[in-house]
């Protein structure tokens, strides 16, 4: 059931960016900024983790995800060191993607280049 | 500017906006579901493979982010995931796939400018915004929080 | 007393010039297109075989200009000037061709219409008697312009059905003041021409205003119709903008209909999925001194009007909201 969930809800999330983009003429990462920040608020009122209960990848894999794991991250270390954590939470849940997709990206273009 | 030239130019912009070809919405829509959908499925395989392997709920979480990564980074070397941009749209580019394709394809691309001022710099050229959005948006989430609920003192 | 003009800003030369040789080269992409045949060289890679495509578009345009002057039979340091430009920042392409050449030389920057710049300079210096023969040429490179202008090359975008390819080519001619080829015989300067379009996914918009403004003022000017000519090649105004360009023609009271031919449109075929057409300092060079040189010599064409455009904006400009002026100039071609 999960698998049908997270095919649905994280294909509609990309279809709803691209309906967005089509209309108003915006370039991709418009809708990406603004999907990121809908993550970290929708992670500020606790709304994102019952949508990840439920729809899984779905929820985890689209860059709203991104956001709330930002959000998350910085509101455990908040609660946990105070205002510190403002600083400190941002990578607690990111880091890892962080680096590896610099470290991936790093060894992809070593390796490869650009074509057509 | 004279106003009747105003006016014509104005009328061209006009008929420019109506005689653009635009796209289609429910065609694009489709795709962008279909392709975006496919990958967070791919996603939800990940991950239950690595729940198997007896992770708990994150650490399962992060290391599908560190795979799909992977595998975007994969797809962006090989020279398809631009093909596949072109196809889904929105479908490819709002799964992590596609931020890892923003920062792969970047640094593909400037790498010629060298290691330090090419691919170093401008690796982050597309990615860049999601990043500084996202820590801004999770640093006033956590502040407004933090403070309604008292952990500040 | 300025003898040689004709209305109110038409040139016409009183001893035309002559193209006396002309040589392209595509990459492999153009190679698949419709034209392919029109060519001198077609590349088996973007790169062709270098490490950058700064480097690749550099050596395109510098094998144009020797092919030229292979095909005239002469060297670099028979011809007085070149007269180049692309669409690099600092016109790096044709600055190091310069380099090359060892030959006086004046750099040229009309976008897209840089070869249209180049054939009315090189036609006024050897019409002035300043010079007997000029080069004159142009480049353009896929690769180059998506990173200065757009994005990384694999990224994923989704281009709209307005987005133009850039083309990867060269081409360039030998004017001379004596010898066999089609004449340069007028020239009608464009003026820059802004309609306030913003929108850098759709430059043939942009650019038709400039193109109409030019070719009206050169049919003032000479008194000719679209009738006199067996074609008007514009470049690269592709399919959105031709369709805008017939508009505003009508408008002005001129039916084209089918004399006109872009060169954005005949590069590439619909199948190769090029968006609206071609476009780049190449583009126009490569057809005009390729396909449309080539049926001027089978006497296809006896009298042509080529009209480069340009747009003359930057990523920088486009970001703090400027609107694109844009730019054409107008050449007729006679055969010799």
């Amino acid at each position: 059931m999960t698998y049908l969930w997270a095919f649905l809800i994280g294909g509609a999330i990309c279809a709803l960016a691209q309906l967005i983009m089509d209309l108003f003429k915006l370039p991709p990462a418009y809708v990406l900024v603004g999907l990121t920040v809908t993550g970290a608020i929708l992670a500020g009122l606790g709304l994102y983790q019952p949508l990840l209960q439920f729809a899984g990848a779905g929820a985890l894999i689209p860059v709203c995800g991104f956001g709330n794991a930002i959000t998350t991250g910085i509101l455990s270390e908040v609660k946990r060191l105070g205002w510190e954590g403002l600083f400190t939470g941002a990578f607690e849940l990111t880091g890892l993607g962080v680096t590896s997709a610099v470290v991936f990206g790093f060894l992809a273009a070593l390796v490869s280049g650009p074509r057509r | 500017m004279d106003p009747k030239e105003a006016a014509k130019q104005k009328e061209y912009r006009d008929l420019v906006k109506a005689m653009e070809p635009r796209p289609s919405f429910l065609r694009n829509m489709l795709l962008a579901f279909l392709v975006g959908g496919a990958i967070c499925l791919l996603g939800q395989f990940v991950f239950d493979f690595f729940k198997g392997l007896e992770r708990t709920e994150a650490e399962a979480s992060a290391i599908t982010l560190a795979a799909m990564i992977f595998l975007g980074a994969i797809a962006t070397g090989l020279g398809v995931y631009d093909e596949l941009g072109e196809l889904g749209g929105a479908g490819a580019a709002v799964p992590i796939t596609g931020f890892s394709n923003s920062i792969v394809s970047a640094a593909m691309e400037f790498k010629r400018e060298g290691l330090i001022l090419g691919m170093g710099c401008k690796m982050f050229t597309i990615a860049g915004p999601v990043l500084v959005y996202g820590i801004l948006s999770g640093f006033l989430v956590g502040l407004v929080k933090g403070v309604l609920l008292g952990y500040f003192r | 007393m300025a003898v040689k003009r004709q209305g109110l800003g038409t040139i016409a030369f009183s001893s035309p010039p002559h193209i006396i040789a002309a040589s392209t080269i595509v990459g492999p992409r153009e190679g698949e297109g419709p034209l392919a045949a029109s060519f001198d060289t077609v590349t088996k890679t973007d790169l062709y075989g270098e490490k950058t495509p700064e480097k690749a578009e550099y050596r395109l345009l510098e094998e144009a200009c020797q092919g030229a002057l292979t095909k005239a039979k002469l060297e670099a340091g028979d011809i007085h000037y070149y007269l180049g430009g692309d669409l690099l920042n600092q016109i790096v392409t044709s600055s190091f061709v310069a380099r090359q050449l060892g030959i006086p030389y004046l750099g040229l920057y009309a976008a897209c219409a840089t070869i249209g710049e180049g054939l009315a300079l090189g036609a006024m210096i050897i019409d002035g008697g300043f010079a007997d023969k000029v080069l004159v040429g142009a480049a353009s490179h896929y690769h180059t312009a998506e990173r200065q202008f757009r994005y990384p090359v694999e990224l994923n975008i989704q281009h709209r059905g307005t987005n133009q390819t850039t083309v990867t080519g060269a081409g360039a001619a030998i004017l001379a003041s004596s010898g066999q080829g089609p004449r340069v015989t007028q020239a009608t300067l464009g003026k820059v021409v802004d309609y306030g379009l913003k929108d850098a996914n759709d430059l043939g918009s942009a650019m038709a205003p400039a193109a109409a403004d030019t070719l009206v003022r050169h049919f003032q000017d000479t008194g000719t119709t679209p009738g006199d000519y067996d074609l008007i090649l514009t470049g690269d105004l592709a399919r959105m903008g031709s369709k805008m360009f017939h508009k505003l023609l009508q408008d002005a009271g001129y039916v084209l209909g089918g004399k006109h031919q872009d060169a954005g449109l005949l590069i590439f075929s619909p199948q190769q999925k090029a968006g609206a057409g071609g476009s780049g300092a190449g583009c126009i060079a490569s057809v005009l001194f390729g396909h449309v040189l080539k049926e001027m010599y089978q006497g296809r064409y006896h009298k042509i009007l080529v009209l480069p455009t340009g747009a003359l904006f930057s990523p920088l400009t486009c970001q703090q909201g400027e609107s694109i002026p844009c730019i054409a100039h107008a050449l007729v071609i006679e055969e010799g």
